[in-house]
């Protein structure tokens, strides 16, 4: 059994039009291996939130320029809950203009980690492997039992 | 390699309740070759064989994925649940993939959102640059749907090689989309693509080029034997019959595949493809041809299985590396390997 | 006998080419060549001996350069700008030996207008210091707005939220966590009333980031302009209502594209007659180079877009001469100082000679481009933020010595959000030192003359000009088709998109140094004060909207938008029927509802 592929989806939620960051990321993404899926501009949190399950992805990676992080984060990861699938399986990642002061705020609410303009994509890559691996693993742990 | 029973279990009864994640899971285990994937397949095979599975071939940039979307549509307002499988060539070198069909789908501000439409499910998938496997993973994953309970199975795929094909031919109705071809040279000739279609589309249909090419088309896809036979006793007397058709009406009536011109942009049409779609899957039932395509779609399938299990027994269980050296050196040849091979096998 | 002209030096020669061969004689010996009548020996010639040149070159290439290569070596392998042009070690007149003064440089105020759009400059006036600004509601952004006029600043501009840009209503679902959040909340015109409370519109001119819905915030500042019993020719600002860059690069689309076009054509065709002073459209290279092109791409597309309006003006019949004046552009300023100072020149001279030229304008003022520009934001890191003051100054001072009209320098907070005062201060501050303590503005177009300079301003044109033909065969020899094919196949996208992967993995791989982020970096803890918009200004807006649907004339309204409506399906111009609805106090999500009805909504193909 083959190591299964790592799933991305990196999504644009909500009315910021700048996807430079989001392509580029998705580029890099698939040139490091994984599969990647770009939903495009203008997504609402519940689109996003139904590609997430039915993708089956291992990575929900969200990109915001506009400052409306605090409001839609937390409607995907709640729309994903709605839909049947479980938030905690998946990493939830954010990036763009995010202040300091919620970044905390973001973990609480689901995020696993938020990165700021300027992170190396390799960074990002690296943390993906890392951490897909931890929660395959936890997963595999608590099925067993 | 042993499964998880509660798992499969939940999945199953997921599957046949409803439950999107499950069936997103299911195909998760099916792609990537988990126990748990044979195992689910086992247990919903009975609930298949339903679903109308529809396969959608073109090159790239001809609009195939705008077409997918508005086929759904109309196929929603026919009040029929869609699920679509999208198959994205992935790199070969990296292993990579850039899936992005989904986008086409319309969403936003539109009165059908087809991205949460509960009766609608998409979902991706690589090629991951091989070309053997493939129609036996799509096979299964459109199972899982069939038994999901769509009533339409979209499998959408880029037409640019073999695998392409046998993808096509993992659908019981084949549509293949072309866009117009402008200039004297009708390059329509690619390999293959006359013989695999059910279903011809020229998108595209407002830019130059569209007629001609719908008519060439409609004219190659008549040359059928029998149609050549009748042709070549008409005379000038008869043109007026050709043109219009009349003149084959004597002829068994097989399925001639239709060339539909479309602007999939603008909506237009689309109507007139999914009537074609269900008419075809009408001819089918009623003619016994799907019977057909389906009895010779799992014998395909069955021995690309038997192949891969017996390709995994003979990586496993035998030193194949130490025959290929002796064949290479001379002291064996193939066909006596090949059948002590077998031998051992069915030993085994 | 060949005459040329060229860059003065500190003698006159006269150049005389015999087969080809040049001979240089000096005044002294003019008189001895009896064949050379008066005008000839007046001649002024630039030339020098280029063979000479060549000759020195070589020289110094062997005896001096390779010794010290062979000892110290090159910090690098090629150097190149950042659109990667190869930038040589060292120019000469030889770079530049065919580039003639007055067919190709000149004075400014004068075509070409390579060295500038006017006689004096910023001897006559200094540009326009223009900070863009806006957000949560009108009273915040007024506040502000008063601080900054206040603080020296001339020009206002204005931001708007993502609901606004998007036509969209504060009310809308969309608009949820939204509104106010990168710009101002606008849905009627009493939130324009309350905008420019205190601010008279004869005295102050203002510009407005808006793309869409601009023929809407037009139709709302002409009516503020009335209110307050301005003359409507006395209007000035300008609207950006550039929908082609949309399309290419800033994403903020609601119509297709040639509904769109059409809309800004009928912004022209109400504008030349009704707000002569207005600049109604502010064709945008800025964003295209925040997606990720290249300076040479920022050049080609905006002038490429400039293009297709003028063609499409023409279409509709408007005089070019009366519109032109109303034509403005805008550029982006970054990091690499003198190919953004070549880029500005170059435009110049290339849309001098295409409204000339190309479209036969007659008025000199018609050939003039003028722009405003913003620095680089996609050049600001979160990283060692005060470094984004520096950044900020190079390319503030590249737009000032490329002769720009009107400039905005960036915060040094703005990777984080919104500027805070502070910042904003600094930034302005930054444009008035330049102004005048720098001495940089006192003589026109400095680097005219500068072997380099004007290589590249040359270089960059050659290299534009390749781009604008590949665009015009693609639309079969106009401009305009060209245009909208690209923008139906996605060739922008895809130029952009690679010039972008291509940046970010030089960056990633070292090959491009980003000072405090892939290089002298340190451990940081970031303590701007940052600027965080009131969780009450949804709210706040949500209920005024509720309030101005519940005290209008809603019969008004209705008349009034299905005037729009009409006019919008019989093709007829949409702004007097916008300018009413905006009086009766429809919203912006009302009247760009209409114009969705009638246009149909655009759903961009994703190419990455």
């Amino acid at each position: 059994m083959a190591e299964k592929k790592i799933r991305v989806l990196v999504a644009k939620v909500g009315l910021d039009g700048h996807d430079r960051g989001a392509k580029v990321l998705a580029r890099f993404l698939r040139d490091a291996g994984f599969e990647v899926i770009y939903t495009g501009l203008h997504r609402t949190p519940q689109e996003v939130a139904m590609a997430a399950v039915e993708e089956d992805v291992d990575v929900v990676g969200i990109s915001l320029h506009s400052g409306a992080h605090l409001a839609l984060v937390p409607k995907v990861i709640r729309y994903i809950k709605e839909y049947g699938a479980d938030p905690e399986e998946m990493l939830i990642l954010v990036g763009g203009i995010i202040p300091e002061d919620d970044i905390p705020k973001l973990k609480e609410l689901g995020v696993d980690e938020v990165f700021i303009p300027g992170t190396p994509i390799s960074e990002i890559i690296d943390y993906i492997r890392e951490n897909v691996r931890r929660k395959r693993e936890a997963r595999r742990m608590k099925v067993k039992e | 390699m042993n499964y998880d029973e509660e798992e499969v279990i939940e999945i199953v009864e997921g599957i046949f309740s409803g439950n999107k994640r499950a069936l997103a899971r299911a195909i998760t285990y099916v792609e990537n070759d988990y126990p748990e994937g044979k195992e689910i397949m086992r247990r919903i095979h009975s609930k298949t064989g339903k679903a109308h599975v529809i396969g959608l071939t073109g090159f790239p940039g001809v609009g195939k994925s705008t077409i997918v979307s508005k086929l759904t549509q109309e196929f929603r307002m026919r009040e029929k649940k869609v699920g679509i499988i999208a198959v994205d060539p992935g790199s070969p070198f990296t292993g990579g993939a850039l899936l992005g069909d989904r986008l086409r789908m319309d969403g936003f501000d539109v009165n059908r959102n087809l991205w949460v439409d509960p009766g609608v499910f998409f979902r991706s998938m690589s090629s991951r640059g091989r070309a053997g496997g493939l129609a036996a993973k799509t096979g299964d994953v459109v199972r899982l749907m069939d038994a999901f309970g769509f009533d339409v199975i979209l499998v959408e795929t880029v037409g640019a090689g073999q695998s392409e094909v046998d993808i096509v031919e993992v659908a019981d109705t084949s549509v293949v989309i072309l866009m117009p071809e402008v200039g004297d040279d009708i390059q329509i000739n690619k390999a293959g693509i006359l013989e695999i279609g059910d279903i011809y589309v020229v998108n595209k249909a407002d830019l130059e080029g569209a007629d001609k090419t719908a008519r060439w088309l409609k004219a190659m896809l008549m040359m059928d034997e029998g149609s050549v036979e009748i042709l070549s006793q008409t005379t000038h007397a008869d043109e007026a019959r050709v043109q219009s058709g009349e003149i084959f009406e004597g002829l068994k009536k097989g399925w001639v595949p239709p060339v539909i011109k479309t602007i999939a942009d603008k909506g237009k049409g689309i109507k007139e493809l999914a009537d074609a779609i269900e008419d075809h899957h009408k001819f089918m039932i009623e003619s016994g041809m799907l019977e057909d395509r389906r009895k010779r779609r799992i014998k395909r399938e069955l021995f690309e299985l038997v192949m891969e299990e017996v390709k995994k027994m003979i990586k496993t269980e035998m030193n194949y590396k130490e025959i290929i050296q002796r064949i290479l050196k001379g002291e064996l040849d193939p066909h006596t390997a090949a059948e002590e091979i077998v031998r051992r096998l069915v030993r085994a | 006998m060949e005459k040329r002209s060229g860059l003065p030096l500190q003698k006159q020669f006269l150049a005389v080419s015999i087969n080809g061969n040049f001979l240089i004689l000096f005044p002294e010996k003019l008189a001895k060549f009896k064949c050379l009548n008066k005008d000839d020996r007046k001649m002024v010639m630039v030339m020098t001996n280029l063979d000479e040149i060549k000759k020195k070159r070589a020289e110094w290439e062997k005896k001096c350069l390779k010794p010290f290569l062979e000892r110290s070596g090159e910090r690098e392998e090629k150097f190149e700008t950042l659109s990667g042009i190869e930038v040589k070690r060292v120019y000469d007149p030889t770079d530049i030996e065919h580039i003639d003064f007055i067919r190709d440089i000149g004075y400014p105020g004068e075509y070409p207008f390579t060295r500038g759009v006017y006689p004096t400059m910023y001897r006559g006036r200094i540009w326009t210091m223009r900070q863009f600004s806006g957000f949560g509601t009108a009273e915040d952004t007024n506040a502000r707005w008063k601080m900054l006029l206040k603080e020296g600043q001339t020009g206002l501009s204005t931001a708007f939220d993502f609901p606004t840009l998007m036509g969209l209503d504060s009310d809308d679902p969309l608009s949820d966590g939204e509104v106010g959040k990168v710009g101002v909340a606008v849905d009627t015109l009493k939130d324009f009333e309350i905008l420019f409370d205190g601010i008279p519109l004869d005295k102050v001119s203002t510009s407005f980031t808006i793309n869409p819905p601009a023929a809407i915030i037009l139709a709302m500042y002409v009516a503020i302009g009335d209110m307050q019993g301005v003359p409507r020719a006395q209007l000035r600002g300008t609207i950006q209502n550039d929908m082609l860059k949309e399309f290419h690069a800033q994403n903020t689309l609601v119509l297709p594209p040639e509904p769109s076009v059409k809309i800004i054509v009928d912004i022209f065709e109400w504008g030349v007659e009704n707000v002569p002073k207005f600049n109604l459209i502010s064709i945008s290279g800025y964003h295209i180079r925040e997606a990720g092109s290249t300076a040479v791409q920022e050049l080609a597309f905006t002038i490429a877009d400039g293009m297709a309006y003028v063609e499409a003006a023409i279409e509709r019949g408007i005089d070019i001469d009366k519109l032109a004046p109303q034509l403005s552009f805008f550029f982006n300023s970054h990091n690499d100082f003198f190919e953004e100072i070549a880029k500005f020149r170059a435009a110049r001279r290339m849309w001098a000679k295409i409204m000339k030229e190309e479209y036969g304008a007659k008025n000199p003022r018609s050939w003039w481009l003028k722009f405003h520009t913003q620095t680089a934001g996609c050049s600001l890191t979160a990283q060692q933020p005060l470094n984004n003051i520096v950044r900020t100054t190079i390319q503030a001072m590249a737009a000032v010595l490329g002769g720009t009209q009107s400039l905005h320098t960036n915060s040094f907070d703005e990777a984080w959000a919104l500027p805070s005062e502070e910042a904003v201060r600094v930034a302005l501050r930054t444009q008035q030192i330049i102004a005048y303590e720098s001495g940089i503005p006192n003589t026109i177009d400095p680097l005219a003359g500068s072997y380099y300079v004007e290589w590249l301003t040359e270089k960059m044109e050659k290299l534009a000009w390749k781009y604008i033909e590949q665009i015009r065969k693609m639309g079969e020899g106009s401009m305009l088709r060209g245009v909208l094919k690209g923008i139906e196949t996605g060739f922008f996208v895809k130029e952009i998109s690679n010039a972008a992967a291509r940046y970010q993995r030089e960056g990633e791989e070292g090959k491009r140094v980003i000072v405090g982020v892939n290089r002298f970096t340190i451990e940081e803890e970031l303590k701007i004060p940052i600027l965080k918009v009131d969780p009450e200004v949804q709210r706040k807006q949500i209920e005024r909207l509720r309030k101005v649907k519940a005290e209008r004339d809603n019969k008004a309204v209705k008349e009034a938008l299905d005037w729009l409506r009409s006019a919008a399906e019989n093709d007829e111009n949409v702004m007097s029927p916008i300018l009413e609805a905006v009086k009766a106090y429809a919203s912006v999500g009302e009247i760009m509802g209409v114009l969705k009805e009638v246009y149909g909504t655009y759903r961009k193909p994703i190419i990455i």
